[in-house]
């Protein structure tokens, strides 16, 4: 089931073209990929999906991104309930400097008139849970979230983000100030996680392309070169320049 | 041949030598007026009104004048200050109106005080009609300090990192949430700071009392905010200048108590600004 699709998506910085004529289909319950040089615009696109962009100056968009049947860069789109729904993972780890339930319950404490301590309770288990990070943190709940490690800062982040129940998560680079250890493990997190969400990650890691995705794109200077899924994109690129991307012939 | 060495010893020695200088008329200040001072302080000092035209009895009303003076300021500058730094700090985009009223703002922080005073003698005093008052004085007092409270709360709003703002409104939070629940929380230690340092000066400040609240003797509390106030610079300045034969031990006192309550301000900022920044892990 197609989850996002855009269609002759274009963005502007200003006068400078970021996104050329994207066109991309993301699915549900799978992990895409988005991968290619620095600058290319994959972190630009990702942050089209949850409106983000919107944050910056001088930002303009043309084309179309349907998410469940609705083009969301409609300007009567609520962002408030978009972004609900395509939650975000930064690169850099980065929970608030309150407790580690009070990060949890962000969300739903905004969200949410009155709502009780028992479903807070229950919203903080089930997320922590669901990043496998209960067990760990039953006991240190009241604990400040900023004396946790890195990865488990970076796995409090997507438990929060799940706490107000999206449907897409996007994921920027979310393993790059994690050690090899850490990532490997959050990459086993994502495949547990794709079950109940369409996932979309950027990454500068081809090996962790590889080794997470289903489909992968490929973007080169503001274009979608190629897309397709992972195993094809790998062993088989189409473009010539996907070839020389994943043979290491890019930076 | 030159000695590398020698002129670096005297540039060291220069160098120490200006910072030296700093520091030798704060702490001789400081010193005077302790040991002149100290000796006049007594528990009737603190709570007698002055007796024997200002030359005996105690200093009472002047510290509660100031104090309500300088609550006053703040009840006034407080919310409009943060209000405004909120606007600049998280709403405002660059151009030519918001580049005016930065300017102002820094511009009135360079206002001299005595013309803060003229101005809330013609604005509150006169043109208002508040007459010389507590509320009066309270409130030109209150505009001296808008700048300080300004800044510093802007600054420490944006010192929030920009990160929790895109976390926050990532979640679907708006953005006034994100300022309420997230931006304020982590600002308030340097908003506090900056206003207790505005707090400071305002006691401070003999200028801007002058001719819109200061009672020149008084030996009674204010009952209302219309009523006028004795004020602790504003007495300093009297029993120093105006009034002959004064004990010096009251004038040293005087102004030893003043020097307290600033210096006691200025402290529990500082105190506030290092646990802050002991806490702060981003």
């Amino acid at each position: 089931m197609k989850k996002i699709e855009t269609k002759n998506l274009k963005l502007w910085y200003g006068k400078f073209q970021a996104l050329k004529s994207v066109n991309s289909a993301f699915t549900a319950n799978r992990i895409t990929a988005i991968i290619g040089p620095s600058g290319c615009g994959k972190s630009t696109l990702l942050r089209v999906f949850n409106r983000m962009n919107d944050l910056i100056e001088g930002i303009r968009t043309e084309g179309e991104v349907v998410i469940d049947n609705e083009n969301i860069l409609d300007s009567k789109t609520d962002l408030v309930v978009l972004r609900k729904k395509v939650g975000m993972v930064f690169q850099r780890p980065n929970p608030f400097p309150l407790s580690i339930y009070e990060n949890i319950v962000f969300g739903e404490k905004i969200h949410v008139d009155h709502v009780s301590k028992e479903s807070l309770d229950e919203i903080v288990e089930r997320s922590l849970k669901d990043v496998l990070l209960w067990d760990e943190l039953k006991d240190r709940l009241k604990e400040p979230a900023l004396r946790l490690s890195l990865e488990q800062k970076q796995r409090l982040c997507i438990a929060r983000l799940i706490a107000v129940k999206p449907d897409v998560l996007l994921m920027d680079e979310p393993c790059s100030t994690l050690d090899p250890q850490s990532t490997s493990r959050v990459e086993e997190l994502m495949r547990e996680l794709k079950n109940k969400y369409t996932i979309i990650i950027v990454t500068h890691n081809m090996q962790q392309a590889a080794r997470v995705s289903d489909d992968t794109g490929f973007m080169l200077l503001g274009e979608l070169i190629e897309f397709g899924q992972t195993h094809n994109i790998f062993t088989a690129p189409k473009d010539k320049r996907t070839e020389d991307y994943i043979t290491g012939r890019y930076g | 041949m030159r000695n590398p060495y020698r002129t670096q010893k005297i540039a060291f020695s220069l160098l120490f030598l200006a910072t030296l200088l700093i520091v030798v008329p704060v702490g001789l200040i400081v010193i005077v007026i302790i040991f002149k001072g100290f000796p006049a302080i007594n528990w009737q000092f603190l709570s007698d009104i002055p007796r024997q035209g200002m030359r005996s009895g105690g200093i009472f009303p002047a510290i509660i004048g100031t104090l309500y003076l300088v609550a006053g300021a703040i009840i006034f500058a407080l919310p409009i200050g943060l209000l405004a730094a909120i606007y600049l700090s998280e709403y405002s985009k660059e151009n030519v109106l918001n580049r005016i009223i930065r300017l102002a703002i820094i511009n009135l922080s360079g206002v001299p005080s005595v013309v803060y005073g003229l101005f809330g003698l013609a604005l509150f005093v006169v043109f208002f009609k508040f007459g010389a008052s507590i509320l009066a004085g309270s409130l030109t007092l209150g505009i001296m300090i808008l700048p300080v409270i300004i800044t510093t709360s802007r600054e420490a709003l944006e010192s929030v990192p920009d990160s929790f703002r895109e976390v926050s409104l990532s979640l679907g939070v708006s953005k006034w949430q994100t300022i309420r629940h997230i931006v304020l929380p982590n600002a308030i230690p340097g908003i506090l700071t900056g206003t207790i340092l505005g707090l400071g000066r305002a006691a401070g400040e003999t200028a801007p009392i002058l001719f819109t609240v200061a009672a020149f003797y008084l030996p009674r509390l204010p009952k209302s905010i219309f009523d006028q106030a004795m004020a602790l610079p504003y007495h300093l300045y009297v029993i120093s200048t105006q009034v002959p034969n004064v004990d010096e031990k009251i004038r040293y006192g005087t102004a030893l108590v003043l020097l307290a309550l600033v210096l006691f301000m200025n402290l529990v900022a500082i105190i506030i600004r290092y646990q802050f920044r002991r806490r702060k892990k981003w």
